[in-house]
């Protein structure tokens, strides 16, 4: 797969914001319109030959707007929003708002609405791992991987499908539990898939990882150092891999995240291949929550009674959750009325995204696909 | 550390602090003018903020009391200590204008083009302050209250 | 256009047989009459292939749609360009902002033709979810290029997508796309 590079003009030595370029330095623009992985990111790169001497990306062209609107839709509309932002966690998107509007009216949550939501949010995040990882692969050229991929991600979605509706954009959170109960063939169906999937990884990980092309075009690639990844704000297994212990369900855990085992994984190098790497062993814990939880799923309610009509009280309410990118935050201020006044999201792609420039600097145009597929960017997270 | 100690230090380094502990967190409420000093003494000082996690604006004018403000919300956690304050800075809606928090954390730079184009807080001394994720022919700042759009915002 | 009364597939997709004309098997070899427009159409509805052009959520619907379970390359679409020089279709998948409107009037002035175009999903129909109280949405991918196949859904299953595809082979075969319509017009 080829991206779309259109070199505007050799002659030119004017950079975008103005400055002059030196001697013998090429401006090119990557996207945006790329194959279709990532979205639509606009990058220009100034190129002193091969070598990247700046990157600086254009964002704005999937910019919806979404903070505006959700000022005019109530606290049970804005939900369905929030899982077209990051798309591939929109479970875990969804997540986060109910906890934070249930945060404010201060309900109670049933523990078996807990269990689903927690058991949700890990398929959800084994998908999204899982088309990460073919994107990825075919990023660098190999185009097996993301049959393979899609494969396993296929199984997930008609899983999603049966007790959700829906297979992408599921708005199966509301505010107080989930919206219906889990089919009668979901356990099995769970069951089911994490014992193929087991021997999947394995078979994965010999396919891609061991591959001594894939490790000399990540090794050594991008290295983030511990002080640079906290000063950019970065979160999930980006930070992860460079030694910083952020993973919101260990640190601020909700739910029933507090009462599952799990490991928290940290490698210390930093480079491509480290955040390769700690996403491949997320998948390895996330199949150990689901294996824990899929047999114990308490009865009871699914969802807490709450009124038709949700007003938060005066005030200003935040809640952390850990999607398959890193650390999303929502913050709303209320003022008393049936819709809110101010919503901020914060994304964890915006921040990630912040040190792209930092880490390719000195790297070839080659090794920028390595990066940038390693931070695992999804575009209308950036821009909301 | 407790609310209390982190009360404590920090009177001991801005003054004119005030506190709110309604919230999650505490909330401390600082000025624009004593803002670099303290900013800095956050990062380097015994808190050890060195995470800015969050950084936003919220416009007051359609509240009653609130008419003529913009308010800066930052949300600040020290990842040694694992403790969490929130610092807000009132501005006047007419001219706002802060110093900039980039050259501290990194993670600023485009946090604050995004509330510099949406707002139009001006960051002071901001290494590159442009537009970020409009179009370059915009006008106005879609996120203030007072934003009206005939052309492309159909209200419901 | 007999979109939705061919109930089998293999009709629906090869409207009135396999080739398009009539054949008279003869001692010697045989004739095949037909008009040269008929397999013109033929083999460009046979083998389209589409822009990858996706923006938002429904990209990963497409992406479905060209991996393994519901593969479109058993329809023709076997080769997705990521280059507009080398595509027949582009299948606009996602929202359409103020900001990338004027890139995806390029994307489609950079196409040769003939070209067709695919709306897929609500927000390249209408500005889908994101219609009201918003100030860079464009309402519609049709604001900015033409259409001529247009999939409702948020985002749609495959299949719906797959059932658009074979809609726009059946309509170039009819001969009544914009791009053929214009065509004829502009003929003498």
């Amino acid at each position: 797969m080829y991206r779309e590079t259109q070199i505007i003009n050799d002659s030119r030595k004017i950079s975008s914001n103005g400055e002059d370029t030196g001697e013998g330095e090429l401006v090119i623009n990557v996207g945006p319109q790329h194959p279709a992985t990532h979205g639509v990111l606009h990058l220009v790169i100034t190129l002193q030959g091969e070598t990247i001497q700046k990157v600086e990306p254009h964002l704005g062209y999937i910019h919806r707007s979404i903070e505006k609107m959700c000022e005019s839709l109530s606290y049970r509309q804005f939900i369905y929003v929030t899982s077209r932002m990051d798309y591939l966690s929109s479970h875990i998107n969804n997540h986060g708002c109910a906890l934070c509007v249930e945060k404010g009216l201060q309900i109670e949550v049933p523990p078996r609405a807990q269990v689903i939501r927690v058991l949700m949010d890990e398929l959800t995040r084994i998908a999204s791992h899982e088309l990460w990882w073919g994107a990825m692969a075919m990023d660098l050229g190999a185009f097996t991987p993301f049959f393979y991929a899609f494969r396993e991600r296929e199984t997930i979605n008609d899983i999603m499908e049966e007790t959700c509706g829906a297979r992408l954009t599921m708005n199966y959170m509301v505010p107080g539990g989930v919206m219906y109960d889990i089919h009668p063939n979901f356990q099995k169906r769970v069951k089911d898939f994490i014992q193929l999937f087991r021997s999947k990884i394995d078979e994965y990980d010999d396919l891609v990882t061991g591959n001594i092309i894939f490790q000399n075009r990540t090794k050594g690639i991008g290295v983030l150092s511990k002080e640079d990844a906290i000063s950019y704000g970065c979160s999930g297994p980006v930070a992860r891999a460079s030694g910083v212990h952020c993973d919101i369900r260990k640190l601020y855990p909700y739910e029933v995240y507090n009462k599952v085992e799990f490991d928290e994984i940290l490698e210390t190098a930093g480079d491509s291949f480290a955040r390769y790497l700690v996403r491949v062993k997320e998948l390895k814990q996330s199949v150990r929550i689901v294996e824990q939880l899929i047999d114990n799923i308490p009865d009871g309610d699914f969802q807490a009674k709450t009124k038709a009509v949700l007003k938060l009280p005066k005030g200003e309410f935040y809640s952390i959750v850990e999607t398959a990118r890193g650390e999303l935050g929502v913050y709303i201020v209320s003022e008393g009325a049936t819709t809110p006044y101010r919503i901020k999201f914060r994304s964890p792609g915006f921040s990630n995204l912040s040190a792209l420039d930092h880490l390719s600097r000195g790297h070839k145009i080659g090794d920028l696909m390595a990066i940038m597929g390693t931070l695992d960017l999804v575009i209308p997270d950036i821009d909301r | 550390m407790t609310n209390e100690e982190l009360k404590q230090h920090i009177t001991a380094a801005l003054p004119t602090a005030v506190f709110d502990e309604t919230g999650e967190w505490l909330n401390v409420q600082a000025e624009a003018g004593a803002w670099k000093p303290f900013v800095q003494w956050l990062r380097n000082g015994p808190l050890n903020m060195d995470y800015l996690f969050c950084l936003t604006c919220i416009d007051w004018s359609a509240t009653p009391t609130g008419k003529n403000v913009l308010t800066m919300v930052y949300h600040f956690t020290s990842t040694a200590a694992r403790h969490t304050i929130v610092v807000k800075v009132k501005l006047d809606r007419t001219k706002p204008e802060i110093e900039t928090v980039s050259d501290i954390w990194r993670t600023a730079e485009f946090l604050e083009r995004e509330v510099f184009e949406l707002f139009g807080v001006q960051f002071l001394h901001h290494p590159d302050l442009r537009r970020l994720i409009l179009t370059d022919d915009f006008e106005g700042y879609p996120l203030r209250k007072d934003f009206e759009d005939p052309v492309n915002m159909i209200k419901l | 256009m007999d979109n939705n009364q061919n109930s089998d597939l293999k009709s629906a997709s090869s409207s009135n047989g396999d080739f398009p004309g009539q054949t008279y098997e003869l001692p010697g070899g045989g004739i095949i009459i037909s008009s040269f427009t008929d397999i013109v159409n033929w083999a460009r509805s046979n083998s389209l292939w589409p822009l990858t052009f996706a923006t938002s959520c429904c990209g990963i619907e497409m992406m479905s749609v060209a991996s393994s379970k519901y593969d479109f390359s058993r329809f023709g679409f076997e080769v997705a360009r990521a280059t507009p020089r080398q595509a027949d279709v582009i299948i606009i998948a996602g929202t359409i902002v103020n900001k990338m409107a004027p890139v995806l009037k390029r994307l489609y002035d950079q196409m040769a033709d003939p070209k067709y175009v695919v709306a897929m999903g609500a927000c390249a129909i209408s500005g889908g979810p994101f219609f009201y109280n918003t100030y860079s949405v464009v309402k519609g991918a049709d604001h900015v290029i033409p259409v001529d196949v247009y999939i409702p859904g948020c985002p749609p299953r495959p299949e719906a997508l797959l059932h658009a595809l074979i809609t726009l082979q059946q309509k170039i075969k009819s001969g009544l796309t914009r791009e053929q319509i214009r065509a004829e017009n502009l003929q003498p």
